[in-house]
């Protein structure tokens, strides 16, 4: 109370009342805060704390915790690790800092934890898959004339790689055209009929695969062709990935700047010619980046197609009649055996899917990943290599216009107005 | 674009009146108010993809429902509440498959929610530069690998590396209802057979299976958080801790709660590695660590085959009642998703 009142006093006595700015002065600015970053004594701590966690793993794992393996290790290690980095650190640093280190040390083990597993889970299966891929005739064989006990020279997975791009194309032929073109309606043409396709393309981002496969399993199989064929399964695959690519298509062209289709529409060209020549090649990067990764998510996907494609062992190249395998779905098929070696094929057909889709996410990388009007090094020069030539062309329709006004040449800025 | 021919620096504006001096005779520019043919020809193929794409979808959502009616008609509302799946007999419903599909997808939340929240912020503020570009592209590219890939994972190995972990759970947390591992008459299993094919090996394969989708929606809300925010919070002294915790983690609210209802939205609709790895059965097991378990989308890659026209109507139904879900789910997300986005913006 007396405080207060002191205050108060204070500011009774004091000029009425007015903001002042404290005198800078002419010190110098402090040095920057490190808000990032370690210093000798901190990453001292992060790997002593390591080490000793696990060392204090070691022992509480094998006497004391009724616990055994090696997941059950590392939580133990990590709890270890948790607890002795905090008391280090706590011996240099207030509870802020402590409760800081610890939240970076967290993030950090998430990030990890959830790496190391996404590297540990795709060399799991590219290494269990090198027994069966160590056979060159696992590529060019059909499984038509192995059986479960034939051992890995024989036999291979060439109908299902045949399958599986017979059945991408299909899904490819129709998602394309349909998803870039309804992208291009929500985009350039608009109304409250686009709304309302977005939204369904967005319900329909809801739909589980396996209903997808229901759907056309039901729809088109049982009531229309009564068997199962690869004309089904790329339908199926359709209906799964064409909401993802408009979605991502839409996503592209909504970046496209404005300036640039007013621009177009300023020079007077018409809408068709504005969207043909101004707004598909400035998104073209980034809609052949949502076509790929819609392309991998639909090469993946096994659900839709194990209700519609069919198994099959034997080469089929004809989408419209008998069953036609895929690789997720032969890979599915593989490991329901319980021979290990159709259980070490279905591990090779799983790492020949992931090196597709890898590659496949690769090219997307490398084409994408850039806004529009990003130009890489080559598509500048290309562009200024296009504005010379097109200077030509008008210094040579100049001269062939008009031949009268030959000291025109040398001012082209009237030239080109007119 | 941006750099032009030297060249074209040449173009002087001010040169035009005087060069070429406007002619007074030319009629003024004529606006059309006609589309020409091309654009409106344009303008029809552009709504006609949008029009096929909506009939394609609602097609598919019109036919799950008008074949579903014909077993929701014979069953009623016990489609909900029985816990069998036997169309021959006319007792069916997805009580179970339900419970199942529910419990495996808030398994995979636990342990999803924990690793994209602390991989988003890793990502954004943690990381920088190069390192920060090559982990985002390694979440897209996990986004992209196939489920197929996660199940053999989860079969072959989590399976086998797992069961001690379940084991001393039900040992030491048995005394809550959903760790205990009991047969019939309540006596402990301890045998490793009982732990195999659980709905807590499922979920933690499913979980790993959401993660990216959950980490990209939390990592792109954190990282439009204010700039002027955060260095204010610096300037009063707060560590980076203090700073996420009063600025990034507010900010960012809505990209957590919506990522983690996409991913929630991704983990019920999914089949193939749930399907590989449980072992279904049609009773409600609230032991989650037991063998023994189901899910919607399992049911139906289980039964399609051997289905009769009136199985297979049965299936839609429990394929619609699935839909519906994710559809909700999604929905709330998006918009969750969106508000927050609308809100966050800052003029640094």
């Amino acid at each position: 109370m007396t405080d207060l009142t002191e205050v108060l006093d204070l500011s009774d006595t004091t000029a009425p009342a007015a903001t002042t700015i404290p005198d800078p002065g002419d010190a110098p600015d402090a040095p920057r805060r490190q808000v990032r970053g370690f210093t000798a004594r901190q990453r001292f701590d992060l790997v002593g704390g390591g080490v000793a966690g696990m060392a204090l793993a070691f022992l509480l794992f094998g006497w004391f915790a009724p616990l055994s393996g090696v997941i059950g290790w590392v939580v133990v290690a990590f709890a270890c690790f948790l607890g002795l980095y905090m008391l280090l650190a706590s011996l240099d640093s207030d509870a802020q800092d402590v409760f800081d280190r610890l939240a970076s040390a967290l993030f950090s083990s998430a990030g990890v934890a959830l790496f190391g597993s996404l590297v540990f889970i795709v060399t799991y299966a590219l290494t269990r898959g090198v027994e069966a891929l160590a056979h060159p005739n696992f590529f060019v064989q059909t499984m038509e004339f192995a059986g479960p006990l034939d051992p890995l020279t024989v036999g291979g997975i060439a109908h299902a790689i045949v399958g599986t791009l017979i059945q991408i194309s299909i899904a490819l032929a129709i998602t394309i055209p349909l998803g870039i073109g309804t992208a291009v309606f929500l985009n350039e043409v608009g109304g409250r009929f686009a709304r309302f396709v977005r939204t369904v393309a967005d319900a329909m981002t809801a739909l589980p695969s396996i209903v997808a496969g229901l759907f056309v399993y039901a729809a088109l199989i049982q009531a229309v062709t009564h068997e199962r064929s690869g004309f089904a399964a790329g339908v199926a695959i359709t209906v799964m990935m064409l909401p993802i690519v408009i979605r991502s298509a839409d996503v592209v062209l909504r970046l496209v700047p404005a300036n640039l289709r007013e621009a177009s529409y300023a020079l007077g060209s018409s809408r068709v010619r504005t969207v043909w020549h101004v707004v598909l090649p400035t998104a073209r990067s980034g809609l052949v980046t949502a076509v790929i990764l819609g392309t991998a998510r639909g090469i993946g996907e096994t659900s839709p197609v194990l209700l519609t494609s069919g198994i099959t062992a034997a080469m089929n190249t004809n989408p419209f009649a008998g069953p036609m395998v895929s690789l997720p779905l032969q890979v599915f098929d593989f490991v329901r055996s319980p021979e290990p070696t159709v259980v070490a094929r279905g591990f090779g057909t799983a790492a020949v899917l992931l090196m597709l889709v890898l590659t496949l996410f690769l090219v997307a990388r490398a084409l994408g990943g850039r806004a529009p009007g990003d130009l890489s090094a080559r598509q500048r020069r290309a562009a200024r290599a296009a504005s010379e030539r097109d200077e030509q062309r008008f210094a040579m329709r100049r001269r062939a216009g008009s031949p009268g006004r030959a000291t025109a040449s040398q001012t082209p800025s009237a030239e080109v107005s007119s | 674009m941006g750099e032009a021919s030297p060249r074209g620096a040449l173009l002087d504006p001010l040169a035009i009146p005087s060069a070429d001096p406007p002619d007074e005779t030319e009629a003024p520019r004529r606006i059309a108010s006609r589309e020409p043919l091309s654009d409106a020809l344009f303008r029809h193929s552009a709504t006609g993809a949008g029009v096929i794409t909506v009939a394609i979808m609602l097609a598919v959502g019109l036919f799950l429902s008008l074949r579903a009616a014909d077993a929701l008609r014979t069953t009623g509302w016990s489609f909900l509440t029985e816990q069998a799946w036997s169309p021959e007999t006319n007792t069916f419903g997805i009580a179970a498959v339900l419970f199942g599909t529910v419990t495996i997808a808030l398994i995979a939340l636990i342990v999803s929610v924990p690793l994209s929240l602390g991989t988003s912020l890793l990502l954004s503020e943690v990381a920088s530069g190069r390192l920060r570009a090559t982990l985002v592209s390694l979440v897209d590219l996990m986004a992209a690998v196939p489920s197929i890939v996660f199940g053999l994972w989860g079969v072959y190995f989590l399976q086998a590396a797992i069961i001690p972990v379940s084991k001393w759970l039900s040992i030491w947390f048995g005394w809550i209802p959903i760790f205990a591992v009991t047969d019939a008459s309540g006596q402990p299993f301890t045998d490793a057979s009982a732990f195999t094919s659980s709905a807590f090996i499922a979920g933690i394969v499913v979980g790993l299976m959401v993660v990216p989708t959950q980490t990209s929606i939390m990592r792109e809300a954190f990282s439009r958080s204010p700039i002027g925010e955060r260095e204010g919070a610096y300037a009063l002294g707060a560590t980076r801790w203090g700073m996420i915790r009063a600025v990034v983690l507010p900010f960012g609210k809505g990209g957590i709660i919506g990522g983690t209802m996409l991913g929630l939205g991704r983990a019920l609709g999914e089949t193939i590695a749930v399907y590989m790895i449980i072992s279904p059965i049609f009773t409600i097991n609230w032991q989650l660590l037991k063998t023994g378990t189901n899910s919607v989308s399992a049911l139906i890659a289980l039964r399609y085959g051997e289905a009769s026209e009136f199985g297979l109507s049965a299936l839609m139904a429990a394929g619609l009642v699935l839909f519906l879900l994710t559809l909700v789910i999604n929905f709330t997300a998006s918009s969750i998703v969106a508000r927050s986005r609308s809100g966050a913006e800052s003029d640094d």
